[in-house]
């Protein structure tokens, strides 16, 4: 039986195995050629997540300067901002991060002096000196720069009732109402993911 | 000093530090139309490599030129798109 299928088949060629025409070929590359540019125009942007924990002065920066350099490519980004980090969206204690002058061994005042009362505000004004000094721009300037240029800043829901904080606390712009499984699903889209 | 193009705006952020050079940059370019170039000024060394891997990795600009004066430094970006 098999032998007479294949001398059938021999014999007598199905119109499938026909080499196709020119004019068959020119439509497929055609309908390839839509393909491909459907494709290319649904191409998404890059997303980028971070998530922002700290809320002291040095740590404020990173996240921000990560976001809004980010939105200048061109990029999707988040921020979730959880525990201390709240504080970089808040609009008053924004203003006023302190660096700490412990625990950080490259301060120019030792351990047992910085825990002295009063050396945070110390090593603080000296810190906000300097970035005063560099030009450099401030932490609410660089959430309000990045909020016009579209980066979205979320501020996680449990620690703005653990902290005790207020939704109007926030710079007008700032997502709040969301947890831990929007900064999850925003890191599973996203390209690049840092947690800071 | 003199390019081979025609500017069609100059930015000025001498004295911002980063990340405001290319922040302004890409607010600048966001201004422009298709074929117009951008002139930017900066102190800030930092500025040369960063606009040039904005630049590298943003759809619609082109790096032309970057020339280092004695203290400023001249970004020429053109708009493609």
């Amino acid at each position: 039986m098999s032998t007479d299928i294949q001398s059938e088949a021999g014999a007598d060629p199905s119109p499938e195995e026909s080499p196709p025409s020119r004019a068959e070929l020119a439509a497929r590359v055609e309908e390839l050629e839509d393909q491909l540019a459907t494709v290319t125009a649904d191409q998404e942007p890059t997303k980028v997540a971070l998530i922002a924990t700290k809320g002291t002065l040095d740590m404020a920066y990173p996240p921000l300067i990560l976001a809004s350099t980010a939105a200048a490519f061109g990029y999707e980004v988040t921020v979730f901002h959880t525990f201390w980090g709240l504080d970089i969206l808040h609009e008053e204690h924004s203003a006023d991060l302190k660096l700490s002058s412990v625990g950080n061994p490259n301060m120019p005042v030792p351990n047992v002096v910085g825990a002295l009362p009063g050396m945070d505000r110390v090593t603080t004004r000296m810190m906000e000196r300097r970035i005063d000094d560099n030009d450099t721009a401030t932490v609410g300037e660089l959430v309000e720069t990045a909020l016009e240029m579209g980066v979205e800043f979320q501020a996680c829901q449990m620690t703005i009732d653990l902290l005790d904080y207020d939704e109007d606390d926030f710079f007008d712009g700032v997502t709040t109402g969301v947890g831990a499984a929007t900064a999850v699903q925003d890191m599973a889209e996203a390209d690049i993911q840092l947690l800071v | 000093m003199s390019v081979e193009f025609d500017i069609a705006e100059t930015l000025d952020v001498k004295g911002a530090s980063c990340p405001m050079p290319v922040i302004e940059t890409k607010a600048a370019t966001d201004g422009l139309v298709e074929g117009e170039v951008l002139e930017v000024l900066a102190t800030d060394p930092g500025s040369v490599s960063d606009i040039d891997g904005w630049a590298a990795g943003t759809d619609g600009v082109e790096l032309l030129k970057q020339v280092e004066g004695e203290d400023v430094y001249r970004h020429y970006v053109r708009k493609t798109e």
